[in-house]
């Protein structure tokens, strides 16, 4: 058993092709890897929203706290 | 040599390596940057001679023992069998200098041998040198503010010279006892380089404690800014550039790998299995990319943790990233990058862990993650051409993570730091680490300004008062 298609280095090279896993999976992963792009906007559209609604509030005073608690604890 | 294409062959290979070693030279930059910028001014010196002495320490002590460990330890010794011949590593053989081929004086070595590693070993020596460099530097980040240079180098070959190497010859040689035996796979060092510097990072900083002021009273972490963040950024930058140069260097570029049966050229992994460097080029890209996607959202927008996660996402997906798909290494990289900002600040906070730069994080659970993933994505694969070798399972790579992060990374480090602190060298006295590293260059600094100034006025034939 293996995920790839091929289970050892002999042989011609050129029979086995593609090396990586799951291979007959590309156009499940390429719409795996747009719905990640455009999870990503969603999700950063969302997170910008709060984070401005946020500093909006620092700016007009409202919020005692410093922009580092904010943002979140740079290392 | 003495055909056309063999002497193109071995040629360009070292030619090959000698480049890469240019590009990896841009990771230790890029790290002692990165640790300058993100410590505080008072430190600046010291942080920066800590990490930068470690380019002739764990030279020289390489040259004396590491590059020898590697060819002779792939048994263990002692696990499957005893230590391998490898003349041609040991400091005192003539093939540890220039040389022209020919069969060495008194050893085993033959003509054919001699043909390759007359032109090949000083470049070979040189690529795992560099990684080396990196092994130690790792550690260093972790550690800064705090720790005294004595010990930090102590550490720093230990881990680059020693442990690491041992861990090489174990799960990233053709011929190691992890690979035949566990089926280990780990083409770019998700483990051989980045779990066993972040477990013995971790060990050094729970024996040495927080940095003064990194905990509140009732235990809970104060941020320590980067001093200077724009370092830190090009820091950073340079560190991906090196690493570039890194994961060709864990390539054979030109090489035979239908030996016996028929021809057919390719690049190999570390394990002489078949990849190749458009296969490398976009799994690196994609992997980068996941990691930073993942770590701008995870940490709402953090630019340190943003270029970390990018980082993660590399080690991540490196144990792989010669087989997996360009996605694959994308998700793998968008996952470790989430896990490894999530498991630090957890560390932080439940053991008073002070990580000063991530570095246990991202290289020690983000290589630990990467080979556990790695086993699950490349189950059943060969791990090396040689088909009598344990195919890659998830338990193979399980286990090889805690060999790589425990026993080799975390338990040396861990023995060695206790005896440096019971030697009283582990860590700065309170007082020093309060005023800062560099107080006695600042205050000489201040000493040879008044000097000039005095000097300056005895020139205009002016009177000079210092100010007080």
């Amino acid at each position: 058993m293996s995920t790839g298609n091929f289970t050892d280095w002999t042989g011609n090279m050129l029979d086995i092709g593609p090396l990586y896993p799951f291979v007959g999976s590309e156009v499940l992963m390429v719409i795996i890897g747009f719905i990640f792009v455009i999870g990503w906007f969603i999700l950063q559209a969302r997170v910008e929203s709060r984070e401005i609604g946020e500093d909006l509030r620092l700016a007009n005073g409202k919020l005692g706290v410093t922009g580092g608690a904010v943002h979140g604890a740079a290392d | 040599m003495d055909s056309d294409i063999g002497a193109l062959t071995v040629i360009f290979t070292e030619f090959y390596y000698w480049v890469t070693v240019v590009f990896m030279f841009f990771i230790h930059v890029g790290f002692c940057m990165y640790e300058v910028g993100a410590s505080r001014r008072k430190n600046h010196l010291h942080t920066l001679m800590k990490n930068t002495m470690v380019i002739p320490l764990v030279t020289v002590t390489f040259y004396l023992f590491g590059w020898w460990i590697y060819s002779a330890f792939p048994n263990g010794p002692g696990i499957t069998g005893g230590l391998t011949a490898a003349p041609f590593a040991e400091p005192w053989n003539e093939l540890m200098g220039a040389h022209m081929g020919g069969k060495p004086v008194g050893t085993d070595i033959t003509e054919a041998d001699t043909a390759l590693w007359a032109r090949l070993n000083g470049v070979f020596f040189a690529a795992f040198l560099l990684f080396s460099w990196t092994a130690a530097s790792i550690v260093s980040g972790a550690v800064i503010e705090r720790v005294r240079s004595f010990a930090f180098w102590i550490v720093a070959v230990l881990v680059g010279s020693v442990t690491w190497i041992i861990d090489a010859a174990w799960g990233w040689h053709p011929a190691g006892w992890m690979v035949r035996v566990l089926g280990y796979h780990d083409a770019y060092a998700s483990g051989v380089i980045h779990a066993i510097a972040g477990g013995a990072a971790l060990a050094m900083v729970v024996v040495l404690g927080p940095r003064i002021g990194k905990f509140r009273a009732d235990g809970t972490p104060r941020n320590i800014p980067p001093q200077n963040p724009w370092l830190v950024t090009i820091g950073i930058f340079l560190i991906y550039t090196g690493f570039w140069g890194f994961y060709v260097a864990c390539n054979i570029p030109i090489f035979d790998v239908q030996a016996g049966d028929g021809v057919f050229y390719s690049a190999t992994n570390i394990y002489l299995a078949p990849t190749t460097l458009s296969a490398i080029t976009f799994n690196f890209l994609m992997s980068l990319s996941g990691g930073m996607m993942a770590g701008y959202v995870v940490s709402r927008g953090d630019p340190f943790w943003t270029y970390s996660a990018g980082l993660a996402g590399i080690i991540g997906a490196s144990a792989g990233n010669d087989l997996y798909h360009p996605i694959q290494a994308m998700l793998i990289g968008a996952v470790t990058a989430v896990l490894v900002y999530k498991l630090h600040y957890w560390v932080e906070r439940r053991f008073k862990i002070d990580d000063a730069v991530g570095a246990i994080a991202v290289h020690g659970y983000g290589g630990f993650i990467g080979l556990v993933i790695a086993g699950f994505v490349l189950w059943g694969y060969p791990s090396s051409p040689d088909a009598s070798f344990a195919t890659v399972s998830p338990w193979g790579n399980f286990l090889g993570a805690l060999i790589m992060f425990g026993v080799l990374g975390f338990l040396p480090t861990f023995v060695v730091c206790h005896i440096l602190r019971a030697a009283g060298m582990l860590r700065i006295p309170r007082e020093v680490e309060i005023a800062g590293l560099d107080i006695a260059e600042e205050h000489a600094r201040e000493i040879d300004e008044l000097e000039i100034a005095a000097a300056d006025a005895e020139a205009r034939g002016a009177s000079f008062r210092p100010a007080r």
